[in-house]
């Protein structure tokens, strides 16, 4: 028993990152028909946004100390941020641990302005184009944005730490009544899951109880007849796409502790998100959040011992497996709508 | 018995009965046309005829044979060919490969691995693509790539390539829709061509009466999916019933 | 010639004389000067330019012909090194064995994966594809390291069976690849005043494979077979309606090019013996399609000049670094200097990739057709008739009329 809980705790976290991913995919292939191959690299670009803010909340000049002396007797050197002198030490340290969280204020407006330049510079010009085209070129896209982080930032990763109160460790199994030290789970997984959770709730509620969204679920629905009510769609898929952008990179900051992003992060997940996408059912928004967290837990089940024991390297394959199977028997997948480009 | 015998197709999709009891038969050799207003079900029908669509119940023989449960290419392969309301045709290839494909498909069946001899090579499937080509008055257009010709090339390469498969029953869906009236006429003048000149059925659905009168023999009208009355085309002017329903509202 | 068209066979000499003389073409600047650094007339270079060649060359046939396009080639490619390797360790150091084995191997994967991919297509079947290419990568990686060597690959030992080879080689070294005697990697050096050419048996070997290749390439492509492979690409539903069943069609498309792709991994293998899961990894999937579309997807020639531009950033551009660039503009004002070096560099070296993705994004936006369209229009803009060497689908209205 503690073990399953403890397999559901640890798919939560990345069945939040393909749920939150997927989510934006679905978004922009439901609203404008685009299949976005770069949308992986905009989660990366919202992780190191929180490497970028962190990195500028911690810059820092010399001072002398003259209180203290380095081994030769001199008054040492120390480097001090500059939020201290604004801020004065306790806020200013306060900062520096909370740079992760502070990120999302940071990286809403860049992700918003990065989605809505994309969309209007480039995918505007593709919605008539072959899905393979639109592939083609996102994955360009995708390939010239992962290479321009690597540029500034380098090839290895970044550790870019939790705030100091969320580094421990929930013990759930003491919580629950099993022996203590079963199910031990990071903070920040949690705070993650939270997280995630609230913005999958936010997505639906501003869709389901605005004008905005409901016109834009109309256009899901049906394009042209929205169109023909002399609504100007496209400038709305344009916001589309710029949220969903936001999403996935709000995604990538919140995942920063949980993994140190690199500039490659994007398409390791890119290429499960699509997978998660299918199954979930294309152009279906709950099919992608369920799926999402479907496909991590499941993953994580099967990287139990005792499954691997029986079926081995099962936990390498069972997404990829769980996908074929599903795209074989129900090509429309869990929840997708009949029609959709089911051929 | 025609060559055609329809019994019995009921289709529903989810509350809208699209299909209800259609009895229809079509002699051999002869041009029928379906009519009906909007949404009557004709093309329900005829993706029924086609294996695109697979009937609730009741019967759909060609010559003696069901035709149901079997995909399209196989209907085509029993002699069945299809031309549609927007030509279909091999936009990227051209005018003598279009025609070239149902040659082929004519000569070897549903499939045939032939990957290493030259298209060039095939004087025999070549011979026959370029009469029908002249046969449908495109021989100096040979090269043109199809898509970039004008719709009522279209139509005239998409039924060339329907004839050079010799079939036993053509089945025409709006043949004429979003043509312009030199167009039509045309299209109508090459219809009587072919069947006059072959042996060959024709089946024809149509929305623009002038085309039906010009062509039909046997004229079926379908109201709400169910055949209204079937007759001669100058008992269906007459007929009060189709005035009513149809001709009413048009004329 | 050969059963060609006038215009093919004149390709395909094109071709033989580019890849019989790429000693010399290729190594163009004299040894030690400034230049000398872009010479690709290297063995190592020269096999990778041929031998990506063929595994473009395959894809070409799918992706450019049906318009299938598969996010999963690699797999092929690997499992044809596998098969290669295994070749080498079990029966014997000749490449030929290994390489018929590469290609039947690779066949058969493609056949079962093609099978079920193929029962979807658009983006469905591009997900299919990449699915069971992660999969067979993942698999190599982990649990069927004993087949496949998992991380460190697979590689020849000195106590391999070799079963034909016996006591030819039990002299201590590992034996490396040959052909009936002649050892891949031996290469013959011609010095010419400051220039050095080499001429490799592996990249000779290779090279006329890949002829071989291309030429069946051809040969498919203005068959009756390629024909209906572009009309899939064009329109299905008139295909069904025509009587035709596209499924065996695209299946035999893959298949085929699953089997160029093992080829290819044979050949690699047989170049250096060992292979890896990473050749099976999706970005080396991406790969070949980055060089079909950047060298023209549908033409004949395409794919290889993509396959050997790819190759040459790779190995070449990468290899750039900030110094060289500083002699290069040596001559400006120092401010100038610095500045040019600062504008050009992330694009060279290491930021080689950054290149590649946006000129695959120009390609993709403005060149449809690739450096081969690309080249036409350059052609056209002089006013001379339509480049006719470089040219595949789009021309091959011509080779349908009979002869006159």
């Amino acid at each position: 028993m503690d073990a399953i809980i403890l397999q559901i705790l640890n798919g939560l976290d990345k069945g939040s990152a393909y749920a939150l991913i997927a989510l934006g995919l679905t978004l922009i292939f439901g609203t404008l028909g685009v299949v976005n191959f770069a949308h992986g690299a905009l989660f990366m670009i919202g992780a190191f946004c929180a490497v970028t803010l962190s990195r500028i909340i911690s810059v820092s000049h010399t001072v002398i100390d003259e209180t203290r002396t380095d081994f030769l007797g001199n008054p040492m050197k120390v480097e001090v941020p500059y939020v201290h002198g604004w801020f004065g030490v306790e806020t200013g340290d306060a900062l520096i641990d909370w740079a992760v969280p502070l990120s999302i204020i940071f990286a809403i407006p860049v992700m918003i302005l990065i989605g809505v330049i994309m969309e209007r510079g480039l995918i505007k010009h593709f919605y008539k184009r072959p899905h393979a085209d639109q592939i083609l070129v996102t994955f360009g896209l995708a390939i010239v944005l992962q290479e321009i982080i690597k540029y500034y930032y380098g090839a290895n990763p970044i550790p870019t730490p939790a705030p100091e109160a969320f580094t421990g460790s929930f013990d759930f199994g003491a919580m629950l009544g099993f022996d203590p030290n079963t199910i031990i789970y990071p903070y920040w997984r949690l705070v993650y899951f939270a997280f995630a959770a609230i913005i999958i709730g936010a997505v639906f509620a501003f869709l389901q109880f605005t004008t905005f969204g409901m016109v834009v679920r109309a256009g899901m629905a049906d394009r042209e007849t929205v169109g023909l009510l002399g609504i100007n769609i496209d400038k709305r898929f344009t916001i589309m796409f710029g949220l969903a952008a936001a999403v996935a990179g709000l995604a990538g900051v919140m995942y920063t502790p949980i993994n140190s992003p690199n500039y490659h992060m994007g398409m390791d997940f890119l290429v499960l998100s699509f997978v998660v996408v299918v199954v979930g059912g294309m152009g279906s928004l709950p099919g992608a959040v369920l799926a999402g967290f479907l496909l991590g837990i499941l993953e994580s089940f099967a990287s139990m011992r005792q499954v691997i024991e029986i079926i081995p390297g099962i936990n390498q394959v069972i997404i990829y497996l769980v996908a074929i199977i599903i795209l074989l028997t129900r090509p429309r997948g869990l929840m997708g709508r009949k029609g959709v480009m089911e051929e | 018995m025609g060559i055609l015998d329809v019994k019995g197709v009921n289709k529903r999709f989810g509350g809208l009965q699209a299909l209800g009891d259609v009895n229809l038969s079509i002699a051999e050799n002869s041009v029928h046309a379906i009519i009906g207003p909007n949404g009557a079900g004709k093309s329900t029908l005829l993706n029924c005829l086609v294996g695109k669509l697979i009937p609730d119940t009741g019967s759909v023989m060609f010559d003696g044979k069901s035709v149901l449960g079997r995909s399209p290419h196989e209907i085509n392969q029993m002699g069945i060919s299809r031309v549609f309301q927007t030509p279909e045709i091999f936009g990227d290839l051209t005018v003598m490969e279009n025609m070239l494909i149902p040659c082929f498909a004519k000569r070897d069946g549903s499939f045939e691995m032939n990957a290493i001899g030259s298209v060039m090579k095939q004087t025999d499937v070549i011979e026959k693509a370029e009469a029908m080509l002249v046969d449908m008055n495109m021989a100096d257009k040979r090269h043109m790539n199809a898509a970039s010709m004008s719709r009522g090339d279209k139509r005239r390469l998409e039924i060339g390539m329907c004839l050079s498969q010799e079939p036993r029953l053509l089945l025409l869906d709006e043949p004429t829709a979003g043509m312009a009236r030199a167009d039509t006429n045309n299209t109508i003048d090459l219809l009587k061509q072919i069947s006059d000149e072959r042996d060959i059925t024709i089946a024809i659905i149509e929305h623009d009466m002038h085309v039906v009168f010009s062509l039909a023999q046997r004229i079926t009208v379908l109201a709400q999916g169910t055949p209204l009355v079937e007759d001669t085309p100058d008992n269906i002017k007459g007929h009060p019933k189709v005035r009513e329903a149809y001709l009413g509202e048009s004329a | 010639m050969f059963g060609l068209e006038k215009k093919d066979a004149r390709l395909l000499l094109l071709v033989l004389a580019l890849t019989m003389f790429a000693p010399f073409i290729l190594n163009p600047f004299p040894e030690g000067s400034g230049w000398a650094q872009f010479n690709a007339g290297y063995p190592d270079l020269m096999q990778r330019f041929v031998i990506f060649g063929i595994f473009a060359i395959g894809f070409n046939i799918l992706f450019g012909l049906t318009g299938y396009l598969s996010f999963g080639h690699a797999a092929f490619l690997g499992v044809g090194s596998y098969s290669a390797v295994w070749m080498f360790k079990l029966l014997s150091m000749n490449v030929l064995p290994a390489i018929a084995l590469a290609v039947v191997t690779a066949g058969i994967f493609a056949l079962i994966i093609g099978y079920v991919s193929l029962r979807r297509s658009g983006i469905y079947f591009s997900i299919l594809t990449l699915a069971f290419a992660q999969m067979s990568f993942a698999l190599a990686y982990s649990v069927l390291t004993p087949i496949t060597g998992g991380e460190t690959g697979l590689q020849l030992a000195l106590d391999d069976p070799r079963i034909l080879d016996g006591a030819a080689h039990a002299a201590g070294n590992i034996p490396v690849p040959g052909l009936f005697g002649l050892e891949m990697r031996d290469s013959a050096e011609l010095v010419l005043g400051a220039w050095v050419f080499t001429f490799n048996i592996g990249y000779y070997f290779s090279a006329f494979v890949m002829l071989a290749s291309f030429y069946l390439a051809i040969r498919i492509f203005r068959s009756p077979f390629g024909m209906m492979l572009r009309a899939i690409k064009s329109n299905q539903q008139r295909l069904n309606y025509t009587g035709l069943n596209p499924r065996p069609y695209t299946l035999a498309a893959f298949v085929i090019s699953g089997m160029y792709a093992g080829l290819a991994g044979g050949l690699m293998a047989s170049m250096d013996p060992l292979a890896g899961a990473e050749r099976m990894f999706w970005t080396a999937s991406g790969e070949v399609v980055l060089m079909t579309i950047l060298g023209g997807v549908g033409t004949l020639i395409g794919p290889v000049l993509g396959a050997g531009m790819i190759k040459y950033m790779e190995n070449i551009l990468s290899k750039i670094n900030s110094d060289i660039l500083h002699t290069w503009f040596a001559f400006l004002p120092d401010g100038l200097e610095n500045l040019l070096v600062t504008l050009v560099y992330p694009f060279i070296g290491k930021g080689w990739h950054l290149t590649l993705g946006i000129l695959f994004m120009l390609v993709v936006i403005f060149l449809p057709g690739g450096l081969v369209e690309g080249g036409q229009r350059i052609a056209k803009l002089f006013g001379r008739k339509k480049a006719k060497d470089t040219d595949g689908g789009a021309d091959a209205a011509n080779s349908t009329t009979p002869a006159e």
